[in-house]
């Protein structure tokens, strides 16, 4: 299961849809035991590309260190599919290196965003349940789910 | 000139290296660094090197703060204190 507060849930999402025509992707910090997703980093696509993507490599590294120094890990990646459901695509389970990994679809073909999520461990597909958390993330103001 | 560089190794490759998350090792090169982890710890071989001995494309590697691939990818010289890491690329279609 992989838990997103509303605010990171809607962040990730207007990435997305900010990085039309071409796929948008980015990376989750969190804690790994929980699946609960604490900061979304927004990167560039090195691939600029309407069908793949590929996380700039400076934006991966300076993710991955902001991450430790929070006392968080990467714990997932997010993309989107512009004109295909959200669902893995043999290109994403060719490359999906990390079993532990949440690694999340945005469709935006249609009307309105799909959000979904998976596990990719051994070229096999499982899709977990996304949870948007009715709270922000950092103190303030609650939001009713 | 070889000298000694850390290696912070990503999550991933942790449990090849006995759970140690840097490492170090000797080197003049980053070339020289990579084949020392695998000479060192063999279960990386694939991971990091194809095997005509050329960057693996599945794996970044950086000196300090740039992506080796900009620089002189496996020509790219280490000096004393410079800190190498390895984190897995992440792409997908």
């Amino acid at each position: 299961m992989l838990r997103m507060p509303r605010d990171l849930h809607l962040q990730m999402v207007a990435h997305c849809i900010s990085g039309l025509p071409d796929e948008a992707c980015g990376l989750l910090a969190g804690d790994p035991a929980e699946g609960t997703v604490a900061r979304v980093y927004p990167t560039r696509n090195a691939a600029a590309s309407a069908r793949v993507y590929s996380v700039d490599s400076r934006d991966l590294l300076q993710a991955d260190r902001d991450a430790e120094r929070n006392g968080t890990q990467l714990i997932g990646v997010f993309h989107s599919h512009t004109h295909t459901d959200a669902y893995p695509s043999p290109t994403d389970v060719d490359q999906a290196p990390d079993p532990d990994w949440h690694y999340v679809v945005v469709s935006l073909r249609d009307t309105h965003p799909v959000v979904r999520s998976y596990r990719i461990a051994g070229g096999e597909i499982e899709e977990e349940s996304v949870v948007v958390l009715g709270q922000q993330a950092h103190a303030g103001v609650a939001v009713t789910a | 000139m070889a000298v000694a560089v850390d290696v912070r190794l990503p999550t991933v490759l942790r449990p090849q290296a006995g759970g140690q998350s840097t490492v170090t090792v000797k080197a003049s090169t980053i070339g020289d660094v990579l084949r020392e982890l695998v000479s060192e710890f063999p279960g990386m071989s694939g991971q990091l090197l194809n095997e005509d001995g050329s960057l693996h494309r599945f794996v970044n590697v950086y000196v300090n703060d740039d992506d080796v691939r900009y620089l002189e990818s496996l020509d790219t010289p280490v000096k004393e204190g410079d800190e190498v890491s390895l984190l897995p690329a992440v792409a997908g279609g």
